[in-house]
């Protein structure tokens, strides 16, 4: 019966202003990441601290955005950059155009680059987000919500403990 | 010291009616700001999330931040707009939806310090007829705003809004007619009195109610009928080219139709501010809320009607089932 349909509906609308929101409350709240979620790209370390990158730019030619900039330059004997004959003396990505496909994954040799899991990547000015090699070498900075986390904390969604 | 205490309506000086005046509107515009932050917040609630929360303790600066993001916002313009009618048109929604809020009473009256205090703002004779007629003035202001942004899903919305409103319209003023007919007056005033004389008309007119309150639901075009601003097909209705306070205007006009609207069904059916105990206007305004809660629940809950269900709905079933009830009325007070 259509009427009574209605009623019902009314019935299941009431009884979920009881229930607990499942929302998760994101600044306090962050969802952790996929494994392969491609977020803000890193430049990786040997662990004798040269870096892995050798400036050959195979990644800015994968790139299908074109945001990737690659300088290369010779290493010398008493300046020493990356383990291989040259390094990249500027390496700048532009993540205002990055669409994260992670083709500068694929095409490097020696997995120089990789995405990482940083996604708050917002700015105040579109330059800030042209990231150079000291800032994608260097550790990500950990981005800390602006309120008291007990008062938004959703840690288990309802919907997960109750059905 | 005459003019201090000239009185007009029941002995109540003008200047007091004046101070009552600018004290409804404030508090049925504070009704309407908060009006929109409890309505997102049971909302969310019954769709499992939190609505605004952000904005101050539980989200109660909400209605206070969306303001001064209307206020400073540029106020753009259609190049094609015709500029008079662009303008005024929200000007005549907002003043409308104020106005109609003062003939409903919210309380006894009292006599403080000496001068007597009404408990409404105006005692007009026809005061339903009067509620009626800046009801129907105040869809000018959405055909006309509609039409002068010269924009199609303008024209459209606004050409929604004309046939859905006068189609809903005598389904709404025939509902009302058996109270008319028991009370015997048009005054609201003398409406409650008479309620609390006999009984809450919601009994004896338990149809009149229902179709009140329906075809009030599509004069307010909330969901589940409002197909005047369908965002799936029209953008926003007839408000698409309004930005800034200009629209800020057109939504409080709407929230302030649903307040009076909720305020009438409570004059005219739940025995206005009569109650058990508590003072008039705390009954009013509790019978208020619950009224409130009404549409809101409703607004969750129903899907939105196709437009020629919309048609035959007001059509076929309202106006009968309205005329049916007036008829019956009429007889039963003429027989009894």
């Amino acid at each position: 019966m259509q009427p009574f349909g209605t009623l019902k509906g009314f019935g299941v609308t009431f009884k979920h202003i009881f229930k607990q929101p499942i929302t998760q409350q994101y600044p306090e709240f962050k969802r952790p990441v996929y494994p392969r979620f491609r977020g803000r790209h890193r430049l990786h370390r040997h662990a004798n601290g040269l870096e892995k990158c050798v400036g050959c730019s195979l990644c800015a030619a994968a790139c299908p955005a074109d945001c990737i900039r690659v300088v290369a330059d010779e290493n010398t004997a008493e300046h020493r950059v990356s383990a291989g004959e040259r390094y990249a003396r500027i390496y700048e990505i532009n993540l205002s155009r990055c669409i994260f496909c992670g083709y500068c994954e694929l095409a490097c040799p020696f997995d120089a680059i990789t995405l990482g899991n940083e996604f708050e990547l917002s700015e105040y000015s579109r330059d800030d987000l042209i990231y150079t090699k000291d800032m994608l070498l260097a550790e990500p900075i950990k981005r800390v919500p602006v309120q008291d986390p007990d008062l938004y904390d959703t840690p288990i969604p309802a919907y997960k403990s109750s059905s | 010291m005459s003019w201090l205490v000239a009185s007009g309506a029941n002995g109540e000086p003008w200047w007091i009616s004046l101070i009552e005046a600018v004290i409804v509107i404030n508090l049925v515009l504070f009704g309407f700001a908060y009006l929109t932050l409890i309505e997102r917040k049971v909302m969310g609630r019954m769709q499992l999330r939190y609505g605004p929360n952000r904005a101050g303790p539980y989200g109660l600066l909400q209605p206070i931040a969306d303001l001064v993001k209307l206020i400073r916002k540029e106020s753009f313009f259609p190049a094609e707009a015709v500029d008079v009618l662009y303008i005024f048109s929200p000007f005549l929604a907002a003043f409308t939806a104020l106005t109609t809020f003062s003939v409903i009473p919210w309380g006894p009256g009292w006599v403080i310090a000496g001068y007597q205090v009404n408990g409404y703002v105006a005692d007009v004779p026809i005061a339903l007829l009067l509620v009626f007629a800046l009801g129907s003035l105040g869809i000018y202001g959405f055909i006309v705003g509609g039409w002068a942004s010269d924009s199609k899903y303008s024209l459209l919305g606004s050409m929604r809004t004309c046939a859905q409103l006068v189609s809903y319209e005598v389904a709404l003023a025939l509902s009302v007619l058996g109270v008319v007919l028991m009370a015997g007056s048009l005054s609201l005033v003398d409406v409650v009195a008479a309620q609390n004389a006999e009984v809450w008309y919601v009994i004896p007119q338990f149809v009149g109610f229902v179709v009140f309150l329906l075809a009030g639901t599509a004069e307010t075009s909330r969901a589940p009928f409002d197909l005047p601003e369908a965002e799936q097909e029209l953008v926003a209705g007839y408000h698409t080219e309004y930005g800034g306070m200009r629209f800020g205007l057109y939504s409080m006009s709407e929230y302030i139709n649903l307040i009076t609207l909720s305020g009438l069904a409570v004059t005219l059916f739940l025995g206005g501010w009569h109650g058990p105990w508590l003072p008039g206007p705390v009954w009013f305004l509790l019978k208020l809320a619950v009224l409130l809660f009404l549409f809101i629940w409703m607004r969750t809950t129903l899907p939105r009607l196709r437009y020629d269900q919309l048609m035959r709905f007001g059509w076929k079933v309202l106006l009968p089932v309205a005329t049916l009830n007036a008829v019956v009325t009429a007889f039963l007070v003429v027989a009894l």
